[in-house]
């Protein structure tokens, strides 16, 4: 079948002729394009707030904290307190080879920031610069903690996007700056915009980053920590160390390795998989909706083609009398099917992609960071290249039986 | 020898076998001007359709223009119809939502004619008809006579070696009846066209050169029918 004016005319005829049964045929189509690429985009988009929560997290990272102990063990009763300390730092680096970064946090609760008549409330974490590995910082200004303002004991902090924002309204360069905490003054070195949502003992925004012997002395005393983290090597699964981390942690601490509520001990690769399987399971989910809207479409019209074709028969009839042959006329069917679901197809496309770019826009000023609804370029080329093949689809058994019409039969009934 | 039926039988298989063609011997010259009359169940419109090749016979030959028409796939059937045939219904069988000159144009786009050329050529034989001012109306705003015309100019245009017309009169009144036929008759007098109409009325074949009586499924007499005598309403001739 040539494409031209004519096929182009023959085609848009047939299907103005019955306006409202087209439009309502091709609803079907859009709808389910609509569908499928706005769920597509907005679960995407989902993904990606989601993402942005656990953004410079390492994903293959463990923390453990202490706990109360639950069994009695040599001697020792149930309900024993004990902590972490700096030991353990060494002891699991050591004992555990395959770790990379065993690094301690130690934390100060309910402090507030001070600069000018500026306040805002905040947590001080004390940290080695190994911790970097843990939570990435994402830096506007100066620089992070490093060996020298732990070694030296400085008094200097690495501030969190919300603290920056408060104490500095006016924007610009901190570095350098004195802020006040509780009753202790320190110089802002460098101010950490990271947006991760993932806390691990108060967000980030609202974090001023201590040298972890400042802290030791300021606030806590002794050698005990909250937590530890730890990240491993590369190809080394964090999930396997458990049960190691565990013996040495107990043998240590005199607990029973197998009281587990005794030792909190958090997988972030665990948690990861979870939200990787979840969103697995919700884009299946997705496609399944989608694409079953779509096939409802498609059998609308491959009904509605067929109607028509009995409709028709007189006049396909006609046409074969006078010398179309039934290539010809499966070609006009089938391009009548294609154009139906092309048009009403490319319609949900822009409207789909329309509603994202609206999404877009209004996530884009909210608190959980700009998150990308829009489909893709080539998602959109491929859901149409899906959709010509789909409208083919749909177009062939009604395309056959015109076919198979003979002029005979098609002029005896009048 | 433009059409040669030998021994050409056609039964139909339905609940009930029905032997419609028993044995049809016929010959059209080229340039003839023929009537195939019987009543209906004679089998005229099956021999008509298998002149036009929109049927199948079961046994026997026919040569169109010396080609055997037997076995062929539908494609070229439907190029034969478009190239070597030319119809006239008696319903007219336009498309209805196509204007006349579309109508007309419609064999062409088939044989892949250029668009503009089409139009010329459509209007052209439009005219010829003197249908030249209709040619963009829809056939439900024409009368019975005019769309028959429009008809025929969609057969003409493909400039066929035969126009088979099916009770090309069946659905119109007495004058317009005799104005069809009389375009027919000028038609095969002047471009030489071999016309083969189909009809039960004897008045229609009398306008005829030549007439073939068919019944029950058997020629009977061939009448030749030059001076147009045979009697309007068909009392002087006699059916087997």
């Amino acid at each position: 079948m040539r494409i031209d004016w004519d096929s182009y005319k023959e085609i848009t005829e047939s299907l103005a002729r019955n306006k409202s049964r087209t439009l309502l045929t091709g609803f079907g189509i859009f709808w389910g394009l609509f569908m499928l690429l706005f769920l597509v985009g907005g679960s995407r988009g989902l993904e990606k707030i989601l993402a942005n929560n656990f953004s410079g997290f390492a994903t293959n990272s463990t923390i453990i904290f202490a706990n109360r102990t639950t069994k009695p063990y040599r001697g020792h009763g149930e309900r024993r307190r004990w902590d972490l300390d700096l030991k353990d730092i060494d002891r699991l680096s050591m004992m555990i080879p395959e770790m990379e970064v065993v690094t301690p946090l130690l934390s100060a609760w309910n402090q507030t920031a001070e600069y000018d008549e500026h306040s805002q409330d905040c947590y001080i974490k004390g940290i080695y610069p190994e911790y970097a590995s843990i939570e990435e910082p994402m830096l506007k200004y100066g620089r992070y903690l490093n060996e020298s303002d732990c070694i030296q004991e400085r008094k200097v902090c690495v501030i969190g996007r919300r603290i920056y924002n408060t104490l500095f309204p006016d924007g610009g360069n901190p570095c350098g700056t004195f802020i006040r905490i509780g009753p202790v003054f320190y110089q802002i070195v460098g101010v950490d915009i990271s947006s991760g949502n993932i806390s691990i003992n108060g967000n980030m925004s609202r974090t001023a980053l201590v040298p972890m012997p400042v802290v030791q002395k300021l606030y806590r005393g002794g050698s005990r920590v909250d937590l530890i983290a730890m990240t491993g090597k590369k190809g080394v699964k964090m999930s396997s160390l458990d049960d190691r981390i565990r013996q040495i942690v107990a043998r240590e601490h005199k607990f029973d390795p197998t009281d587990k509520p005794a030792l909190g001990l958090v997988n972030t690769e665990q948690l990861f998989g979870i939200v990787d399987n979840l969103f697995l399971g919700l884009n299946i989910l997705v496609l399944l909706i989608g694409l079953g809207t779509i096939l409802a479409g498609a059998i609308g019209v491959s009904n509605i083609m067929m109607v028509t074709v009995k409709e028709r028969t007189t006049e396909i009839g006609i046409r074969r009398a006078i010398g179309a042959t039934p290539r010809q006329i499966l070609g006009q069917i089938i391009m009548e099917s294609v154009t139906l679901t092309l048009a009403a197809g490319s319609l949900g496309i822009v409207f789909s992609v329309l509603l994202l770019e609206g999404l877009e826009k209004i996530t884009s000023n909210s608190e959980f960071g700009a998150a990308p609804f829009q489909i893709g370029f080539w998602t959109a080329i491929a859901a149409a290249a899906g959709l010509a093949v789909m409208g083919v689809l749909a177009g062939l058994a009604p395309a056959i039986r015109a076919m198979r019409i003979k002029p005979v039969d098609a002029m005896r009934d009048e | 020898m433009i059409i040669e039926l030998k021994d050409v039988n056609k039964t139909y298989f339905g609940a009930q076998p029905l032997h419609v063609l028993k044995g049809i011997n016929l010959s059209i010259e080229e340039g003839e001007f023929v009537s195939i009359m019987g009543a209906s169940g004679s089998g005229k419109s099956t021999l008509l359709n298998i002149l036009g090749i929109l049927d199948n016979y079961d046994t026997g030959e026919y040569w169109l223009a010396g080609k055997l028409i037997k076995d062929l796939t539908e494609k070229q059937a439907a190029d034969y119809r478009n190239r070597m045939i030319g119809f006239v219904f008696q319903s007219f069988n336009l498309i209805g939502f196509k204007t006349a000159v579309e109508n007309v144009e419609l064999p062409l786009f088939y044989q892949g004619v250029p668009r503009r050329k089409r139009h010329t050529m459509a209007m052209e034989f439009l005219d010829r008809l003197g249908l030249k001012d209709w040619a963009g109306h829809y056939p439900n705003e024409m009368s019975g006579g005019q769309k028959q015309r429009v008809a025929i100019a969609r057969a003409l245009i493909t400039n066929p070696r035969i126009i088979l017309a099916d009770e090309p009169t069946g659905a119109l009144d007495s004058k317009t009846s005799e104005e069809v036929m009389a375009l027919l008759a000028e038609l095969n007098r002047e471009e030489k066209v071999t016309i083969i109409v189909v009809t039960h009325e004897s008045g229609v074949a009398n306008c005829t050169n030549k007439i073939v009586h068919i019944k029950d499924g058997v020629i009977g007499e061939i009448e030749e029918n030059q001076l147009h005598n045979a009697s309007v309403l068909g009392a002087g001739s006699i059916m087997k």
